[in-house]
């Protein structure tokens, strides 16, 4: 625990970490922070070695061939790891000043600051669209008739769907197009009015075109709520984030995070030259 | 949040403050609610397996004691004489079940078989037949086993109430066997039938022995039902207490007996009830556990 | 069978050779020979129970009073016994039933879940008779003097619980049932929840729901549909029971006024009276025989057609989807 509540000085935590890897310090705001998260499931570690900060305003994105533990990692940021009874998460997570582990802080409280987007679309089929937009708000107690509409339009508008839904708000969600419902899923977070939002791998299901609406989306919704995304498309990576975290998966078959820093100097002068092999596709 | 954005932040930083207050505020109860709700599954699971415990202990602890040698070997006496048993129901409720699994298999896998092969209009139709017929309200079978044999041959007898047994495992059959040979992947088909074999050689030795499991496990699902079954009985065997081998004259069964002896007021009448119940759960219980364990481990073999 | 009459290897299988027809064809003739059977369940019950309509015209089936040496056949309080006692029964089963495949589906530890819900299934296999020989003698006397004391107590109000504290009657009956058909109720609503996609889950959990909500927000209307189907194929089994039924419910032919009354169930009716009867009477039985059938198909087609709709298979429907 801190004084003040302010989270303790990034910088110079961060050189006690940074022999493990290759670690810009952060400019501006710090919305997260990670300290030497490792998850491990039954006794077999998944991913460890994670230090680095989620700027505020930014849109961080985990990158790295695939097993290398960036769903597992993001998944730690809003505790779904929870409904998981073999699984161990170690090492500190802090939303702000609070202890995204600790044993006071709720996981359901949690969840209504960090929101989550899936890969695959998983809007509510019983539900209309309207009702996915609010679904999140009821479930945090939000009664209020105005306050509902108001999030739920607001929220669509963000999503860039509110002017081809809003004349069917009471249709079933399951009418939309994939992309659209995406957006949907996407829209149903943002109403809750996160601070930061985890999208898993958003646009892997979809066509070209509706993965370029998202990418677009994902640039536009970023001065809302402060985004981390997973993503095995390094083209992605680079259109849309503003940070990587680039994570490899070790000889102890578990993710460790090689190397973390703004976008475009990853991709043009990685510290680490397993980063520069990964982002010139030696391997993915 | 820079400073910049005040203007367009503060209604969405407005809506953020009211949304993490009634997250707040309502935290408590919806955690209460939900604690609540989850207690009352578990509640639920508990009323749920309290009855069989509590059934199987009774008769047990009720049925135990009539076990003896005579309860096995001899057959049922009057109230009051000592020395009686159960072995006429016995005999009678194996030739009955025997003769019911020897018509109703066969024919049922065979119908099973043409259904997993056919989809015209006719096969579904049938299909739905089948499934409508394990709907049927067991006395209502038992009235058509009375008007189909005893009313033909004007006698009750072991061979109506097999009749009537087999009528209600035919469809159990007939569906567990669709599954099974459904179940059989179309590629092990098509590789035999590309190595030049027939149709029936191919069911013969590819479809068959592949669903197997499955179709033994229906078929001793099907006898477990058909033993449990007691209202059909009632109106095709009439019951016998003598022992009686010979299916075309009247049985008796185990089901008819705990169900005649129950009402009686005698104490060595329903002794001997409990003594047969006991056999009865006891041999049902074993086929159903085994049928489960059999289509477990032969499904692990499988792989 | 010998492989001396192969076709070449180059034709395809269009061509049928004379043993591939005779395997085909007797296929078929067991195929149309169980339809048969199925036409002659139906003729024969029809056939019989017409005397009693052409003798009695239709309105018999609602007259009050079964009293065949006066020559007055009525099946309304057997009717009437057969809906309560499967109202009771379905009453209890379906929140129970519905707890439990909750528990079931997601409370219960992962190791546990297959002895528990095999425990919860066996209660299918205990045989009916058992049922009633167990209602009848361990637990009437016990209702008899405690439960029906303690009911009536709390809910004598409603005016349902008059009459003396018998044990046997319609009370126990649908306890029975009860018991009976939560096997069904549960494994299939167990099977419903299981199939909802853990993604709804997730999404849900993601947004901040505690487990109740997501339970009765997403995943129970989600399968709405086939816990409707598993309720009515539950219905139907308690409708068509009789052994059970038959040993507590205490075999009155009137129309039970209070709960704790004894009463009938047509298959109580038919399995009581069937014995002795002949005649008009014996035409009558067949007659309730056949209105039971009636009902009994109406109610499982229903069933099945709602849990089929779902696209799942644990009724037992062997549709090979």
């Amino acid at each position: 625990m801190t004084d003040a509540g302010f989270i303790p000085n990034v910088e110079e935590s961060l050189t006690v970490h940074a022999e493990k890897a290759m670690i810009d310090p952060p400019t501006g705001q710090v919305v997260m922070t990670l300290r030497d998260v490792a998850v491990a499931f039954a006794g077999r570690t998944a991913v460890r070695d994670v230090t680095f900060d989620v700027c505020a305003g930014e849109v961080t994105a985990l990158i790295g061939p695939s097993g290398s533990g960036k769903t597992t990692l993001l998944r730690a940021l809003n505790r779904m790891h929870d409904a998981e009874r073999s699984a161990v998460v170690t090492g500190t997570i802090r939303l702000g000043d609070l202890d995204v582990y600790g044993p006071d802080t709720d996981a359901t409280l949690l969840r209504s600051r960090v929101g989550m987007v899936f890969q695959r679309p998983n809007p509510f089929p019983t539900m209309s669209i309207y009702d996915n937009a609010v679904a999140g708000l009821r479930f945090n107690g939000v009664r209020k008739k105005a306050l509902l509409d108001d999030a739920a339009e607001s929220a669509l508008i963000a999503a860039a769907l509110w002017d081809s839904v809003k004349d069917r708000l009471k249709a079933n969600g399951g009418t939309l197009s994939g992309g659209e419902q995406q957006r949907l899923c996407i829209a149903r977070a943002l109403a809750v009015e996160p601070e930061v939002l985890l999208m898993d791998e958003p646009t892997s299901a979809l066509d070209p075109i509706a993965t370029k609406r998202i990418e677009e989306l994902v640039g536009e919704l970023k001065d809302r709520v402060t985004i981390v995304i997973v993503t095995h498309n390094m083209q992605q990576a680079m259109r849309v984030s503003d940070r990587c975290a680039f994570l490899l998966m070790g000889e102890d078959k578990a993710g460790g995070l090689i190397e973390f820093g703004p976008t475009s100097r990853l991709f043009s002068e990685p510290s680490d030259p397993r980063t520069l092999d990964y982002v010139n596709g030696r391997f993915g | 949040m820079t400073d910049v954005l005040d203007a367009p932040a503060d209604p969405i930083l407005e809506r953020r403050q009211a949304v993490q207050a009634a997250a707040a505020s309502s935290l408590r109860r919806r955690k209460l609610g939900s604690r609540l709700a989850l207690g009352v599954c578990w509640a639920c699971l508990l009323i749920a397996v309290i009855p069989l415990v509590a059934v199987v202990v009774y008769v047990v602890a009720k049925g135990l004691p009539a076990w003896n040698v005579d309860f096995f070997t001899q057959p049922t006496k009057p109230e009051g004489i000592a020395g009686g048993g159960v072995s006429n129901a016995i005999v009678g409720t194996v030739v009955i079940t025997v003769i019911a699994v020897v018509v109703a298999v066969p024919f049922g896998l065979l119908c099973g078989l043409f259904l997993a092969e056919s989809d015209g209009r006719f096969a579904t139709t049938l299909r739905f037949t089948a499934d409508v017929m394990t709907g049927i309200p067991s006395i209502t079978v038992g009235i058509f086993g009375y008007i189909a044999i005893v009313r033909n041959f004007n006698a009750y007898s072991g061979f109506a109430g097999a009749f009537a047994i087999g009528f209600i495992m035919l469809p159990v059959i007939i569906r567990a066997g669709e599954t099974a040979f459904r179940g059989v992947p179309r590629s092990l088909n098509e590789a035999a039938m590309a190595l030049g074999a027939r149709r029936a050689t191919v069911a013969r030795r590819v479809v068959v022995p592949t669903a197997l499991p499955g179709v033994i496990t229906g078929v001793l699902l099907a006898v477990a039902r058909g033993l449990g079954e007691t209202a059909p009985l009632l109106l095709t065997i009439f019951g016998n207490q003598y022992l009686q081998w010979n299916p075309s004259k009247t049985m008796e069964a185990l089901p008819i007996l705990i169900y005649n002896y129950s009402s009686q007021p005698y104490a060595d009448l329903v002794q001997v009830a409990w003594g047969a119940a006991l056999l009865l759960m006891v041999v049902v219980l074993v086929l159903s556990i085994g049928s489960r364990l059999l289509a477990n481990h032969l499904g692990k073999v499988r792989r | 069978m010998t492989t001396v009459d192969l076709p070449p290897p180059a034709r395809t299988g269009r061509r049928r050779s004379l043993p591939d027809n005779g395997y085909k064809g007797m296929l078929v003739v067991v195929a149309l020979l169980v339809a048969a059977l199925a036409i002659w369940f139906l003729i024969a019950i029809v056939i019989q129970a017409k005397p009693a309509f052409s003798t009695l015209g239709v309105g018999w089936i609602f007259g009050k009073t079964w009293n065949p040496s006066h020559g007055q056949y009525g099946l309304l309080p057997f009717i009437l016994g057969t809906i309560e006692s499967t109202a009771i029964a379905v009453a209890l089963a379906f929140p129970v039933g519905l707890g439990t495949a909750v528990a079931l589906a997601y409370l219960v530890p992962d190791r546990l879940r297959p002895v528990l819900s095999t425990m919860v299934e066996l209660l299918a296999a205990v045989p009916s008779v058992v049922y009633g020989l167990w209602g009848l003698i361990v637990l009437a006397p016990v209702f008899a003097s405690t439960v029906e004391p303690f009911l009536t107590s709390v809910l004598g109000w409603t005016g349902l619980f008059d009459g003396p504290n018998r044990g046997v009657g319609l009370l126990l009956a649908g306890v029975i049932l009860f018991i009976m058909i939560l096997p069904t109720m549960v494994a299939i609503s167990r099977d419903v929840l299981a199939v909802v996609p853990y993604e709804q889950v997730e999404g849900a959990m993601a947004l901040g729901a505690t487990r109740w909500q997501v339970l009765r927000k997403v995943v129970l209307p989600a399968a709405r549909t086939g816990i409707l189907g598993a309720f009515t194929l539950a219905t139907g089994r308690a409708l068509g029971e009789t052994v059970a039924v038959a040993l507590v419910i205490g075999n009155s032919p009137y129309i039970a006024h209070s709960i704790k009354s004894p009463a009938a169930t047509i298959p109580s009716l038919i399995v009581n009276n069937f014995g002795e009867s002949t005649g008009t009477e014996l035409s009558a039985l067949f007659g309730a025989g056949l209105v039971l059938l009636v009902i009994g198909i109406l109610v499982n087609s229903a069933a099945r057609w709602l849990v089929w709709s779902t696209g799942n298979d644990s009724a037992g429907v062997g549709i090979g989807r």
